[in-house]
């Protein structure tokens, strides 16, 4: 979707103002701490993919999706989340009061701290070992599609129709943009390196590059 | 740096939340223990793993080890993820590594444009200011000006490479080693690399800065 988490190149945001490194915390608020917690906890359902989870966070109107605090975007899109997968009612976010709590028969396995423990430490490898046959090879010239989803994509708005050449193939990848609604499918992914003035014209410095990872699908030979 | 570190204006994550987002939070964790949805022992081992125990002390022991053992540096550069892994730092949001070295000629810088991808089994979660509009609007466009912001000044000639993690690969930068720093170990060389020189915004520390940082 062109939405206002694509933020390459936009102007008008103001300094990054950075925290010095040695002062800044790892969270701000105590509040903080418990969303992250929820949100990586309730995703070891395994209800939705990591993309899914994305997607629930940039899919907002752009003046909601600028002016929430970062974690609080991630509340608002784990509580969707949580209902649209049936999980919890509405009613049960709204009260704030468990109708029922969930039993075998709901089918879901709620990790304890040992099982989430060696999640984080295992993740999750997005790498598939499916044949495929690469569209594009390394050296090659490639034009990002220019096409709008509704839903998620992993194109930035920025680099669409632009040329790029192939740096590397990474190999078969879950697609993101697929993976968004609930589709594993493979297809190669590749690091696309584009110099700086095709994305920016004459303000791009000429020797500079930005490197993007992408699809197959993303892509066009040129 | 240049500028001042005013932190009260409104666009950032690090300004006190309304108590309206800590009750919410609050409801929310209480009606999903409630439910039997979380296990609160495994949202206290979430918390602790990233608050205490990932940080970027992790990254830090990679590139001082790639400064001091040339096979090492070998091996990360050719597959970050296999090389990382030898020294026990696996996990979410770091299951595909590449790193990136950044030479005289070349210097690299790290971003996420879409959202705020970041290794996090090597660096810990991100600061605010990678996952803020502004650095992630900039990184790609300007990235001298960005690099200026956090007081590094490249030279003209200096090729710059913006990594976009706009997949699963999560980018490592690997600062260049600090000159006077020959016969350090790689305990000592490690206190040089900064997070901040491994995002690509800051160049590693010289001795001279780490002294004046160990004495403030």
């Amino acid at each position: 979707m062109n939405g206002a988490h694509d933020l390459g190149g936009m102007d008008g945001l103001g300094p990054i103002n950075p925290e010095p490194e040695t002062q800044e915390p790892v969270f701000h608020a105590d509040w903080e701490r418990k969303v992250l917690a929820l949100t990586l906890a309730s995703g070891a359902l395994g209800r939705w993919s990591i993309d899914a989870a994305r997607h629930a966070r940039e899919n907002r109107h752009p003046i909601d999706y600028l002016s929430s605090r970062y974690y609080e975007l991630w509340l608002k899109a784990l509580e969707k989340q949580l209902v649209e997968n049936g999980l919890i009612t509405s009613e049960e976010l709204h009260t704030g009061r468990a109708e029922r709590r969930v039993t075998p028969e709901d089918g879901v396995r709620v990790p304890d701290r040992a099982a989430i423990a060696a999640g984080l430490a295992r993740g999750k490898s997005y790498k598939l070992d499916t044949p495929l046959e690469p569209r594009f090879k390394a050296g090659q010239q490639v034009r990002v599609r220019n096409v709008h989803p509704k839903g998620h994509t992993r194109a930035p708005r920025y680099a669409r129709g632009r040329i790029g050449t192939v740096r590397e193939d990474y190999g078969v990848y879950i697609f993101a943009d697929k993976s968004a609604q609930g589709v594993e499918e493979g297809q190669h992914l590749y690091s696309v390196a584009f110099a700086a003035p095709e994305l920016w014209g004459p303000q791009g410095a000429a020797a500079d590059q930005v490197m993007i990872d992408l699809w197959d699908d993303h892509l066009e030979a040129v | 740096m240049s500028h001042d570190h005013d932190h009260s204006h409104g666009h950032d994550d690090h300004t006190h939340p309304p108590s309206e987002t800590e009750l919410r939070v609050k409801a929310l964790e209480s009606l999903l223990v409630e439910k039997g949805l979380v296990d609160p022992g495994a949202l206290d081992e979430i918390v602790q793993t990233y608050e205490h125990r990932v940080g970027p002390r992790n990254g830090a022991q990679v590139v001082a080890k790639a400064w001091s053992d040339p096979g090492f540096r070998l091996r990360l550069l050719e597959d970050a993820g296999e090389a990382t892994a030898t020294l026990g730092f696996t996990g979410r949001q770091g299951e595909h590594i590449t790193a990136v070295e950044n030479t005289p000629e070349v210097h690299n810088l790290v971003v996420c444009t879409l959202c705020s991808c970041y290794p996090w089994p090597l660096l810990g979660l991100p600061p605010a200011w990678y996952k803020s509009a502004p650095y992630r609007a900039r990184a790609v466009r300007d990235p001298r000006g960005v690099l200026r912001e956090f007081g590094t000044e490249l030279p003209e000639e200096v090729e710059i490479r913006v990594w976009d993690s706009t997949a699963e690969m999560r980018y490592l930068v690997v600062p260049e080693r600090p000159a006077g720093t020959e016969d350090w170990s790689e305990d000592e060389l490690a206190k040089l690399v900064t997070r901040n020189s491994m995002i690509g915004v800051e160049t590693a520390l010289t001795p001279a800065q780490l002294r004046a940082r160990e004495e403030s």
